[in-house]
């Protein structure tokens, strides 16, 4: 071949090689690299592009609450989500190699990821609605918040009589014992017939019983058609099973009774004085209300869970898969030796691992950082100011409002610095992989 | 003295049979516990959906009062009116309509103009090549949002607006991985295979089109159904260059002002955006996971 011949062959090589490559190039130069260099130049101007403004818009950017807000979300995300997903992940992916049914498992966590994340953000808006009545999440916590402080049979009910105080010591009225013992009508309004239970009767009208008895009756003193307020009328309902306590002028408790299936109870022993009649605050505790997880405090820590939902079978399934690329003959050795399995897997595994896990840890800051549709799903408008992060802020500044394009150029070139250093590492990576083949 | 002398140890054997049971006692019982835990894992990751699927077949008026759950308990709270409405409704249709023609050329160029250009920086020796895929690596992570404001002056410059806008974008941002994954792709088939076409007198597209075309098949089928699924569920490119398209993310998000009056609509709607990447993630299992795994670098 003579030279002239081999300059023409590789003349040709190489148009070959830019026809194949040219519309590609051509593609990423006029959309990618040409807009990204604008991009910079861009955000030293101001918002319509015309005047140079020097470093005004990165000054800006931290001046303005909205953006300063984004920014700290976005801390946020990249602290404590690349890790909350990589712990999870390696956990479940150690844990899920001991069962039979790993494919199932894996297969189930990750299924998220074929969801559009936006949909993703409107699902968890549902599991996050505050009435635990309605929001699963909260429904799930309010299984031991309800035995830990449970609800009382009198949430939500007032009393039907002025002399009868409902306040943070329970529901309580003065009662005189004299000669002959002493009355009281603990009458409720705000309560429902059908949730007294079956039993209930009409309720029954005290009477003085004696000296030394309280006699009373606590009832629900509401009836259809005309009704007249603390007093025991026909078609009125007892409330039975509500403790009444009697307490002196000291504050001890002298007495206490349970109401019958009429709300009538009765006390004896006491004294003749002045007294209260005393229904506990238990009584009135009401159901537990929800945490607020769409609420501009908690909304970012929301998000971030959601997030673990959608990426943890991604992590888990890149842990799982280097997991299972590891030689064996370590591990079986030392547990020959005598190693308990978390020694193998801290002293082990876990080293082996550090690559596989550098990887995930990576993709995941790098996907916190860019994080755009799952706020926009799972936050109500109204909060959409606190769960705010800067890959949201830039299309904000930029295409929402009259848009700020030289604002918005300084966010994207921000958030661009955020993962400068990813870039430069990538690019290490497989140089350094190139140069080992 | 007898009395004095040591117990004789047990044997050897019965020592390590004991081991063995305590062992095998602790191996069951700790295999029971990472069941469970494993049960209760999965089935917190199913809830959701499960509450989604459940709130789209549920009366609407419902959702300001109860949880869904409450249709398992009570079936009579189950209607099929949410689906029926929605899908006479003529803005899904078209919602439906647009996502398509936005994700299937948003998938077809990329993974054509990738396979060519991988293919180049795989196999053809030229000055300045690996410089070139560096590049390539680096505009990996580049994040959309770096490009959004002057790609759209200059689609407006051209007059270029709507569909064929989100499909240069996605066909800009899609490219980056897809040639690293094609290239790393045909950089491990042997060359022979090539060589021996060239031999018969094959040209390049020749041998482009009959041979690493279907040679690539495996790595295609995960690029495209990566590329598929994320221009499918895609919301920021559509934000900005949808004209007067409205595809099902902008459907689903141009609804959520009014989210528990609008739940009738927003709950069956995302279920109806999920069902096609769904069927491709458990159709294509394989190549799903595959492409999203080299998605890791990303």
């Amino acid at each position: 071949m003579t030279s002239v011949e081999a300059t023409k062959q590789r003349g040709a090589r190489f148009g070959v090689a830019l026809l194949f490559l040219g519309p590609a190039v051509l593609v990423l130069l006029a959309l990618v690299v040409w807009p990204a260099i604008r991009t910079v130049y861009d955000s030293f101007y101001d918002s319509a592009g015309r005047n140079f403004v020097g470093f005004q818009n990165y000054v800006d950017m931290f001046r303005f609450e909205r953006m300063r807000i984004a920014i700290r979300n976005s801390f946020i995300w990249v602290i404590v989500f690349p890790v909350l997903v990589t712990t999870t992940g390696l956990v479940l992916a150690v844990l899920s190699e001991r069962v039979r049914w790993r494919t199932a498992f894996r297969l189930i966590l990750f299924m998220p990821a074929a969801i559009a994340i936006l949909s993703s953000g409107i699902i968890w808006r549902i599991m996050y609605e505050t009435d635990p009545s309605r929001g699963a999440i909260n429904a799930l916590l309010n299984v031991p918040a309800a035995i830990i402080n449970p609800p009382g049979n009198l949430q939500g009910t007032a009393p039907s009589t002025d002399d009868v105080i409902l306040g943070d010591g329970g529901l309580s009225t003065t009662v005189e014992i004299g000669a002959d013992g002493g009355v009281v009508r603990l009458g409720l309004l705000r309560i429902r017939a059908e949730d007294l239970p079956e039993s209930t009767i009409q309720a029954a009208d005290p009477v003085a019983a004696g000296a030394g008895t309280l006699s009373g009756v606590v009832w629900r003193d509401i009836r259809s058609g005309d009704n007249q307020r603390g007093v025991v009328e026909e078609g009125e309902l007892g409330v039975p099973a509500v403790t009444v306590q009697v307490v002196d002028s000291a504050g001890t408790i002298v007495g206490s009774a349970g109401s019958g299936d009429d709300g009538a109870f009765s006390i004896d022993g006491l004294d003749p004085g002045t007294y209260s009649a005393v229904v506990p605050p238990a009584e009135f505790q009401g159901s537990w209300g929800g945490i607020s997880w769409l609420g501009p405090t908690l909304i970012t820590i929301a998000a971030i869970v959601a997030g673990i939902w959608i990426w943890g079978g991604f992590a888990l399934l890149v842990i799982a898969s280097g997991l299972a690329a590891l030689p064996r003959e370590l591990q079986e050795a030392a547990r020959v030796d005598g190693a308990t399995e978390f020694q193998v897997f801290r002293r082990i595994t876990l080293p082996l691992l550090t690559p596989v896990l550098g990887v995930v840890f990576v993709a995941l800051t790098i996907n916190a950082l860019k994080m755009f549709d799952l706020i926009v799903g799972i936050a109500p408008g109204s909060v959409q100011d606190e769960a705010n992060v800067i890959a949201l802020e830039m299309w904000r500044t930029a295409f929402t409002g009259l848009g700020n394009r030289g604002l918005g150029s300084a966010i994207a070139v921000f958030l661009f610095v955020l993962i400068l250093p990813v870039m430069l590492l990538n690019i290490r990576r497989f140089k350094l992989d190139e140069d080992r083949r | 003295m007898t009395m004095l002398a040591p117990r004789s140890a047990p044997p050897v054997e019965d020592m390590v049979e004991e081991l063995t049971v305590t062992r095998r006692l602790v191996k069951f019982f700790s295999r029971g516990v990472v069941q469970f835990v494993l049960i209760v894992v999965a089935l917190l990751w199913m809830m959701p959906t499960i509450g989604l699927l459940v709130t789209s077949f549920r009366q609407p008026e419902l959702y300001g009062v109860s949880g869904w759950w409450q249709a398992l308990v009570d079936p009579s709270q189950f209607t099929f009116s949410n689906y029926s409405s929605l899908l006479t409704d003529r803005n899904l249709i078209e919602a439906v309509i647009s996502t398509s023609a936005i994700a299937i050329p948003s998938t077809l160029i990329p993974v054509v103009l990738a396979a060519m250009a991988g293919y180049a920086l795989a196999v053809m020796p030229f000055k300045g090549r690996d410089a070139l895929f560096l590049v390539v690596i680096g505009m990996l992570v580049v994040p959309l949002q770096m490009a959004l404001l002057p790609a759209f002056a200059i689609f407006r410059g051209l007059g270029i607006s709507g569909l064929p806008a989100i499909w240069l974008y996605h066909t800009a941002f899609g490219l980056p991985f897809a040639i690293f994954l094609m290239r790393n792709y045909y950089a491990g088939i042997p060359l022979s295979l090539i060589e021996a076409a060239r031999i018969d007198g094959a040209g390049e597209w020749t041998i482009f089109r009959k041979v690493i075309l279907p040679l690539g098949f495996p790595a295609l089928a995960s690029l495209a159904i990566f590329q598929f699924t994320w221009t499918w569920n895609d919301l920021l490119v559509a934000l900005v260059f949808a004209s007067d398209q409205e595809p099902m993310t902008l459907f689903l998000r141009n609804r959520l002002g009014e989210f528990t009056s609008g739940i009738g609509i927003i709950s069956p709607g995302v279920f109806i955006s999920a069902i096609l990447p769904l069927v491709i993630f458990f159709a294509f299992q394989k190549y799903f996971e595959a492409g999203l795994l080299g998605g890791s670098v990303k």
